[in-house]
């Protein structure tokens, strides 16, 4: 049995770098807002990419709202740190924390996984704590995000007691537990995003107990031809043609037809890759797929016109 | 406008580290300007790459590259066509490999490399988890430098989240073995006990992560501690290396929002760090054609007027109603393509003034899978197109 995507209350938004991975994200949680959902966008890499999709400043820890039902904010594992201590051991918020930060700065570059505990663990409490009714987690690209998302079971492997022990135990089971938890891969019909993302999606079937929610193919070229049509683009090719085709249109033909050659040159190779991913991946696993979007560039505008997208994708 | 190429540049250095956002071509471009490096330049060339391909390291004939330095067979660079002058040699970065190389060449005795190989820290450090991999992509760097073997080595950065970070990772490491916190994590634990600053810390510490993991810590250091030395002037060293004039960076970028704002970042970054950026690479560039304005006129005519012009093409061309929508479609693909070249060659005038070199890459249309197509993408860079 499947569960809706939006349903779920916790989707973490991973990709290679350069596949839209911050628009997808972004569309997943303006989309989710939309449909009336309290929902929370999280960015973790601190790089403030969020904000310009939904056109608002720049996210700090504590959310903002950016629009009805959505507010964002960005990930900061010092002040997650300083919350958690606020809230398990009573520390006063403004205590001291000077040289406890530079000391926390040194475990976390020695022991691997408290950061990623500490990003992990404020968002598993937002949700545990039903703050919102969605948290879309605009996360670590694909080569960083299994680390994320096993660090509860890391750091249960290597803290034998304590307090951050019996932390990781509901942390963890409310990542494995799929009616809440996702994972969204974020990829193009190219080769290198593909391969990463077939090898990404076994890596999480070994390594975590994560359910891969669905894989949101970016930036689809449409066919240009059906049918017949690109036969009689092939004619309107051949000089006979093309020579009386410019004097009709009164001017240089050959870019435009060249245009229209690479474009479909593009389609085809990446048609193929687009194959190879479908055939590698188990066919449940929903595909979304987002045509490429001719803009000028990425804001607001671009965000909603990829959330429609996915909302048809999904059946809205 | 400018005497200066890519070919005269990695001629005259002995380092190109190529850097830039995750999936802007990286990699491919970096084997691509190693491989045409050997064929035209020369000498001995290593392409030191991070997480090729599977194809990539098929295109060096290679069906398992790893961390041992592997010559690309001739056989496979003169089935690609090149008469080489060089040899070109390639590796790739196995960090677990490199870091338990590292420990085995600087601790004091045999006990000392089991005892580290075996403590459950570092094997996080070096296996699970990515950090610390900017440093040992470095550093491995300045070992295979200091053979003296090659005249030229290309290296991949591995993806980081952080453009800096590979930079900055050489005094990273040094800070961390200096560190104040480390001397006291690693004292004996009576005096560390009798030291009333850190008494807080260590209550909270221990409370919240339980004195067994915090043993576990202070062993890793003890241990660690007995390579500090070599450790700390090793970490100079390279960072010498990576700063010095022997090294060129070249920065790889795709026009499109979020790696052009890391690469002028980057860019920046090199300038306040003194270095200069000695190449920006374009990469997958739409064709220049797409922003003639005739032709532009034209698309827009095909759009608009379809039917006419079909009529007057008459019946040679097919049937009208299916002509009318051909053209249509033409039309249309070539302004919505104008719309993201306009934009890309908005972008293009902003970087210009950067660095000595920028060099566009256009679209390839089909994936490069062999020698062949990488040195066909180098013969693009070497011309500086």
């Amino acid at each position: 049995m499947t569960v809706d995507l939006l349903d779920r209350r916790l989707l973490f938004v991973t990709g290679k770098g350069g596949v839209g991975k911050s628009t997808a994200a972004a569309a997943l949680a303006l989309l989710s807002a939309l449909k009336g959902r309290r929902t929370l966008a999280c960015e973790v890499d601190a790089k403030g990419d969020l904000a310009d999709f939904f056109e608002t400043s720049r996210p700090r820890f504590a959310p903002h709202k950016v629009t009805s039902n959505l507010w964002l904010m960005a990930m900061d594992t010092e002040a997650s740190l300083r919350e958690y201590l606020h809230l398990q051991l009573r520390l006063p918020t403004v205590a001291p924390l000077g040289p406890l930060a530079r000391a926390f700065d040194f475990v976390a570059t020695a022991a691997p996984g408290v950061r990623e505990i500490l990003t992990v663990g404020k968002i598993g409490w937002e949700v545990r704590e039903r703050h919102y009714d969605l948290v879309v987690v605009d996360a670590p690209a694909t080569g960083h995000i299994v680390g994320q998302l096993t660090a509860p079971q890391a750091i249960n492997d290597l803290v034998r007691v304590g307090q951050v022990r019996e932390q990781t135990g509901w942390l963890a089971d409310l990542l494995a537990d799929r009616a809440t938890t996702g994972l969204v891969v974020v990829t193009t019909p190219e080769e290198m995003p593909v391969n990463e993302t077939i090898e990404l999606v076994q890596r999480v079937r070994s390594e975590t107990r994560i359910d891969v929610a669905a894989i949101v193919v970016n930036r689809v070229l449409p066919e240009l031809f059906s049918g017949d049509d690109e036969a009689i683009f092939e004619r309107l090719s051949e000089p006979a043609l093309s020579d009386r085709l410019a004097d009709a249109a009164r001017g240089p033909v050959g870019p435009v037809l060249e245009a229209a050659r690479l474009a479909v040159t593009l389609r085809r190779t990446r048609a193929g890759h687009l194959d190879h991913l479908r055939q590698s991946l188990d066919p449940s696993v929903p595909l979304l797929y987002v045509p490429y979007l001719f803009t000028r560039g990425h804001g607001l505008r671009t965000t909603g016109q990829v959330a429609e997208a996915l909302s048809a994708e999904l059946g809205f | 406008m400018t005497t200066q190429s890519l070919e005269r540049l990695l001629a005259a250095k002995e380092i190109a580290i190529f850097c830039g956002a995750g999936g802007v071509g990286k990699t491919t471009t970096a084997a691509a300007a190693a491989a045409m490096a050997a064929v035209s330049l020369g000498g001995k060339v290593l392409v030191l790459t991070v997480d090729p391909a599977r194809r990539l390291a098929d295109a060096l004939g290679m069906e398992e590259l790893g961390n041992a330095e592997v010559r690309v067979p001739d056989s496979v660079m003169k089935g690609a066509g090149a008469e080489p002058r060089g040899e070109l040699w390639a590796a790739m970065l196995d960090a677990k490999q490199s870091w338990d190389e590292l420990v085995r060449r600087h601790a004091p005795n045999p006990a000392t490399v089991k005892r580290i190989l075996e403590n459950p820290l570092y094997q996080n450090i070096s296996g699970r988890f990515a950090q610390g991999n900017e440093y040992i992509a470095m550093e491995r760097l300045y070992e295979i430098h200091r053979t003296g073997v090659y005249d030229l080595i290309v290296v991949d950065t591995p993806p980081t989240r952080h453009a800096l970070d590979f930079l900055e990772a050489p005094d990273r490491m040094a800070d961390f073995f200096s560190s104040r916190l480390l001397r006291w994590l690693t004292a004996p634990a009576r005096s560390r006990i009798l030291n009333l600053a850190s008494r807080p810390f260590y209550q909270v510490a221990d409370r919240i992560l339980g004195s067994q993991f915090l043993q576990d810590i202070a062993e890793f250091f003890l241990l660690f501690q007995t390579m500090f030395e070599g450790f700390v002037e090793r970490s100079q060293a390279v960072k010498r290396l990576v700063y010095g004039r022997r090294t060129a960076f070249v920065v790889v970028t795709a026009l499109e929002a979020t790696p052009l704002r890391e690469a002028e970042f980057f860019m920046d970054a090199l300038v306040k760090l003194g270095l200069h950026p000695g190449a920006l690479v374009l990469n997958k560039v739409l064709p220049e054609y797409l922003l003639d304005q005739g032709a532009t006129r034209v698309a827009e005519r095909l759009r608009a007027d379809g039917a006419a012009l079909a009529a007057e093409l008459g019946p040679d061309a097919g049937e009208p109603a299916a002509v009318t929508r051909v053209l249509r479609e033409v039309g249309e693909s070539f302004l919505n393509f104008g719309v993201v070249a306009k934009r890309e060659a908005e972008q293009r005038a902003e970087l210009a003034a950067r660095p000595d070199i920028v060099l566009a890459v256009p679209f390839f249309e089909t994936d490069i899978y062999d020698l062949a197509g990488l040195l066909r993408l180098g013969r693009v860079l070497w011309s500086g197109a």
